[in-house]
């Protein structure tokens, strides 16, 4: 097990190394950075000023091994823009999108584990195929459609949700339900086949040879090792919706990583730019070495591979 | 297979609905009644002529400026679609190979591919994708590129475990026998074999390769303006759409439809061809 999660964050930390220089080359992707954040309209002398400002005249062998010493201490540099430090800004955004990732997956549980019960005990029927049917209509949904939808639906004809901002906790239900659609088709999947399995094995035929209900059969026995996996592909998709609000982040104007990223892509702010992009990467990373902990923990066959 | 019916309805409808868009996209400029870039102030936001204050000249309304809808929808077809396929070829090629290799080959190349796909999920997808249209400057092209050198992931996991499937088969077997090169086996045994769970795939793909396109776009770093991507028509209309809904159920339904369309048709081509459930 020791020599598993070994392993495992031995990669993690490899995978850091290369977004790292990943998120750094991205921002040089424009060539010239200084002409960038000047504008078409500077003189060449307020480029150079800028550069040299900037740090962006020395060579840049020396500016990628500064962002990596400095991102590896937690210090990921200022923003062109506020002149703040990057990781404050970060730490700022960091509740908004952390409550409106829990609050989709909070949604996307609640919704996808009963359905994909009720579909792997009905296997085969009209309601299994209508169940998974709603999974492929809710993956085919534009998020940032369906989030001017709702707030149009609920926030202006019926008025019983705000359409924007999270001055109180209502404001995190719309884009929350947004957020819980792309998650809510692989939850329901797993849910389901990790179900049909379960049932078809010899405890619950055990389970239901000793005359148990039907009920505590499936919720008892049947649930119980079907669910593991299930919380586990949860943290991976926590991952996929945190690095993905920044579409619904923008739709309701919530203040989050996402709109800040965007913010800052749309206004040449490279440092913050090139941060978010790890920062989000990062979360991910430590959220997948969970998954992997804790399926390992699970299924001891898994640690050998 | 107890009923069979729904999944081959739905089957039907998804491929009817890719065929519709498709062939409105080729022969876009047969079929709108106006040019998608002509403005006409004088017309400006005219609901479509089945709802109250429309008019039978412009069937789906008028934008903001008085471009005809109908006319920009059609065309917004043709970027879509342009879009999925262009990004599902440039992604599948290199996905297909990745997986290919690390499931053919095994060992340092399996990990080298097992690490290039785990770096690749772990990079925030759409960030990364709007910091480099930026950068680089948003054309066709550019979203093209970008979305193929991003949505690789899934090919290269299917490409690979069916390659480990289909590895040790007899007729693989028989063609090291035979003496084959191992070109010749990567590509007339082994690639043949496992195509059609790729198919599948690409399916998948180019649903999200025609989403994130209109994600991109209506954040502003997608398709340039005046071009009528259908994200960029929800972005352009978002500001009028308090007064009136239908300016961005439009385009929106078109790109829900659309996306089912493959889905479904996705569904289809998994059980006719008896892929992979687990992608």
């Amino acid at each position: 097990m020791l020599n598993f999660i070994a392993r495992r964050a031995l990669i993690a930390l490899l995978v850091t190394m290369t977004v790292l220089t990943i998120s750094f080359a991205l921002t040089r992707l424009s060539g010239d950075l200084a002409f960038a954040i000047a504008g078409p309209q500077a003189s060449a002398a307020d480029v150079e000023i800028i550069r040299k400002a900037y740090g962006l005249d020395k060579p840049l062998v020396v500016q990628f091994v500064n962002w990596v010493t400095s991102a590896l201490q937690g210090d990921l540099g200022r923003s062109f823009l506020y002149h703040d430090s990057v990781a404050k800004m970060i730490m700022a955004r960091l509740p908004v999108t952390l409550t409106l990732g829990l609050t989709g997956l909070l949604i996307a549980t609640l919704t996808a584990i009963p359905l994909g019960i009720i579909a792997a005990m009905r296997e085969g029927t009209m309601l299994d195929r209508g169940i998974m049917t709603i999974a492929v209509i809710g993956q085919a949904m534009p998020s940032f459609w369906l989030g001017l939808t709702l707030i149009i639906v609920f926030g202006l004809k019926l008025g019983w949700l705000p359409i924007s901002g999270v001055d109180t906790w209502q404001g995190y239900i719309l884009p929350g339900i947004v957020l819980s659609f792309s998650a809510i088709p692989a939850l329901m999947r797993l849910t389901r086949s990790g179900m049909v399995d379960a049932l078809a094995s010899d405890y619950i035929r055990t389970a239901r040879a000793k005359g148990l209900s039907r009920m505590a059969i499936v919720l008892k026995h049947a649930l119980r090792n079907a669910a593991m996996p299930v919380v586990a592909i949860s943290a991976v998709q926590l991952g996929f919706m945190l690095s993905g609000s920044i579409v619904i982040e923008t739709v309701f104007s919530l203040h989050g990583v996402g709109y800040l990223g965007w913010e800052a892509i749309s206004k040449n702010d490279f440092p913050v730019v090139q941060s978010v992009v790890l920062f989000l990467a990062v979360v991910f990373v430590l959220l997948t070495l969970l998954a992997d902990m804790l399926n390992a923990a699970l299924d001891p066959r898994l640690r050998t591979q | 297979m107890r009923l069979p019916s729904i999944r081959m309805l739905a089957a039907g409808l998804g491929t009817g609905i890719v065929v519709v868009v498709l062939l409105a996209g080729i022969f876009a400029p047969w079929i709108t009644p106006y040019d998608p870039f002509a403005h006409n102030l004088d017309a400006r936001m005219i609901p479509p002529s089945f709802m109250e204050g429309g008019r039978p000249a412009n069937f789906l309304g008028t934008d903001h400026i008085g471009r005809d809808y109908f006319s920009r929808l059609i065309y917004g077809a043709r970027i879509s679609m342009l879009i999925g396929l262009a990004t599902v070829v440039t992604s599948g090629l290199i996905g297909i190979t990745l997986g290919v290799m690390g499931g053919f080959f095994g060992g340092r190349v399996d990990d080298v591919v097992m690490f290039a796909i785990t770096c690749r999920l772990s990079i925030p997808l759409i960030l990364v994708a709007l910091a480099v249209v930026s950068l680089v400057g948003s054309s066709l092209s550019v979203v093209v590129l970008t979305l193929g050198l991003l949505l690789w992931d899934r090919f290269a996991v299917v490409a690979r475990t069916t390659t480990m499937q289909v590895r040790n088969l007899d007729y693989v077997a028989a063609a090291w026998a035979a003496g084959c090169s191992r070109f010749h086996i990567l590509t007339r045994e082994v690639l043949p074999n496992i195509a059609h769970h790729l198919v599948v795939v690409a399916t998948l793909e180019m649903a999200l390769a025609i989403l994130l396109e209109a994600a991109l776009s209506f954040l502003g770093l997608g398709v340039p303006p005046p071009l009528p991507s259908w994200g960029l028509m929800i972005a352009e209309a978002k500001e009028y759409m308090f007064f009136s809904p239908w300016i961005i159920m439009v385009p929106g339904i078109s790109l829900f439809t659309l996306v089912l369309g493959i889905n479904f048709m996705g569904d289809g081509l998994r059980d006719m061809l008896g892929a992979t459930r687990d992608v």
